[in-house]
């Protein structure tokens, strides 16, 4: 099936009413709230994220989406004042537990950033590094394997194989973007984060991701972060609206407002403040 | 209509106004002083050094005949030293430049002492550095402290601070983005330094580095206190050896009394300046090579 008729054939579905609901979360959040030092940035979030399904962050600038993004795979950990309370729950097990290893839990969900970010290597060296560095102990024919099937699942192969000693710099913006997606896979992710991955992209580029998208979700969970309505509409089947909030202290913080099958949250949504923001009354 | 506009673009170009014209050669004047005396400084070195431009520069030792005497132990010397303080500044300098950058905790007091510190102490006067090392040495209780191992130590410590900040500087160039991309693979911090951000930034590295090294070739004055303004006629053959070095060759031989010693102090100059251009010269070449575009 070519990408084009997978997102046909997907998008089809939404008219019927099964796309879109939770037949197996893959990811709980209870209550959880996000602390940078003593600002209490996101608060209270809890929502469930459905496996090989594409979930939507939307919401204005500053309502928290990609702090909350950026819990699931534990790189807010890196910011060194940032803590958390609440818990994930990720496959039965409590992501933010004492004896997680943050370093595994980035193993099984992987990241795309909003701005295209090859390593300074050649394009095969940008793939093959993950596997190197998870220790998965690879011979060169399988490595070179790994970076075909990679590639090819970001829809790059054709375009680069011929240049697999290149730096990953020469490629387009949206070939660079492909590359990191490829580069994530191919660590074999359980769970891809993409936050606003097309940001930098022009209207063809984009086009290509949203595809690639609707073929990962066959197997792999996808969770956008994206500033773009119609994209999530195209693409999600679950949609979470965030908004931003100014407590009795006069701190702004980021919350949830609702999450809904995407088709609900964009024709029929159950609160007036995500309708306002749809239709472009706010934000 | 009766306001009448002006939509004129003719008139005197205001980039050639008086005030412009005498700023702008205010700014070359300055250039042309400080070139002036460079050339000059070099044009009267070079011709002072004239007709000891030969072999016995490099083959004859220090003689008290100034015909025989040539710069051999001074250039072995110098050759010697430099490498010894390289191998003991680099890699201490790469090693506390990454800590400071990419583990610290800037948040913590004792790392603000140390950042504060490195930046002050790449300021301290290098005769400063001569004094320290000529205090360890004795607290050692080395008698002889015009030896390799303690010239290369003065030095080493001298360019340890200028090491440590460019490649703090070059480390800090390599965008944020290269490291999340690293961890968010499932990379560990260790893995991120030593596989995508020191390699990144190997040739920003390698500019200071190379820059810092040359400096430490053209010091006299800590080696001045630890005693190696001496006659040596031998090559330095051990850490523990006694040597010269370039720049202190020529301080011995600018103050000597015959007319000829100024002379071989001349040529050696130019030897010197050939070598500190020439590193300078690779530094650039590095550094425009491997430039990066991220």
């Amino acid at each position: 099936m070519t990408s084009e008729s997978q997102g046909l054939s997907r998008g089809m579905h939404l008219g019927g009413s099964t796309r879109g609901e939770i037949v197996q979360p893959i990811m709980e959040l209870r209550n959880l709230n996000v602390y940078y030092g003593d600002f209490h940035a996101v608060r209270d979030i809890s929502l469930d994220v459905g496996a090989n399904q594409i979930t939507a962050f939307i919401g204005p600038s500053g309502c928290g989406k990609s702090t909350v993004l950026r819990c699931l795979n534990r790189t807010n950990d890196l910011v060194p004042s940032a803590r958390v309370t609440g818990g994930i729950d990720y496959r039965g097990h409590d992501l933010y537990g004492p004896s997680v290893d943050p370093i595994e839990v980035r193993r099984r969900v992987g990241m795309v950033f909003q701005k295209p970010n090859p390593f300074p290597k050649s394009i095969f060296d940008n793939i093959a590094y993950g596997p190197r560095v998870t220790g998965m102990k690879l011979n060169k024919s399988e490595t070179e394997d790994l970076v075909e099937h990679a590639l090819s699942k970001a829809g790059l192969w054709s375009e680069v194989k011929d240049k697999l000693d290149q730096s990953g710099f020469a490629l387009s913006g949206g070939q660079q973007q492909r590359l990191c997606i490829a580069r994530a896979i191919a660590t074999s992710p359980d769970i891809l984060l993409m936050d606003e991955p097309c940001a930098s992209l022009d209207p063809i580029a984009t086009s290509l991701i949203e595809d690639l998208m609707l073929e990962l979700v066959n197997d792999y969970t996808v969770v956008i972060v994206t500033h773009n309505m119609q994209q999530a509409a195209r693409v999600s089947d679950r949609t979470a609206f965030f908004s931003a909030k100014i407590d009795d202290a006069g701190q702004r913080f980021g919350h949830l407002v609702e999450m809904d099958q995407t088709s609900k949250i964009f024709t029929n949504p159950s609160d007036s403040r995500t309708e306002d923001y749809i239709s472009g009354r706010f934000g | 209509m009766s306001v009448a506009t002006n939509w004129s673009i003719e008139g005197k170009n205001h980039e050639k106004n008086f005030k412009s014209i005498i700023f702008l050669g205010v700014l070359w004047l300055s250039l042309f002083v400080a070139f002036l005396f460079l050339i000059i400084l070099l044009v009267t070195t070079a011709m002072n050094g004239w007709g000891r431009y030969d072999m016995r520069l490099f083959t004859s030792y220090n003689n008290t005949t100034p015909a025989d005497a040539g710069a051999r132990a001074a250039i072995l010397g110098s050759l010697f030293v430099v490498s010894v303080t390289a191998l003991m500044a680099i890699p201490v300098g790469i090693a506390a430049a990454v800590y400071l950058e990419e583990f610290a905790d800037r948040s913590k007091w004792y790392n603000k002492v140390i950042e504060l510190n490195i930046q002050n102490l790449a300021a301290v006067p290098a005769i400063l550095y001569g004094m320290l090392t000529l205090g360890i040495l004795t607290i050692l209780g080395l008698k002889n402290k015009n030896v390799v191992i303690g010239g290369s130590l003065a030095l080493a410590l001298l360019i340890l601070p200028v090491v440590i900040l460019t490649t703090r500087e070059a480390l800090r160039a390599v965008p944020q983005e290269i490291r999340d991309g690293s961890l968010a693979l499932g990379a560990t911090e260790v893995q991120t330094v030593t596989k995508q951000t020191l390699p990144a930034a190997i040739p920003g590295i390698a500019t200071g580095t190379i820059l810092a090294v040359s400096r430490a070739i053209g010091e006299a004055a800590p080696l001045l206190l630890l005693g190696a303004l001496v006659f040596i006629t031998y090559d330095p053959n051990g850490l523990l050896a006694g040597f010269t070095t370039m720049p202190i060759q020529i301080f011995s031989w600018t103050s000597a009394a015959q007319e000829e010693f100024k002379q071989v102090a001349a040529a050696t100059s130019m030897l010197l300046l050939a070598i500190l251009l020439s590193m300078n010269g690779v530094a650039i070449f590095i550094r425009n090579k491997f430039a990066k575009r991220w």
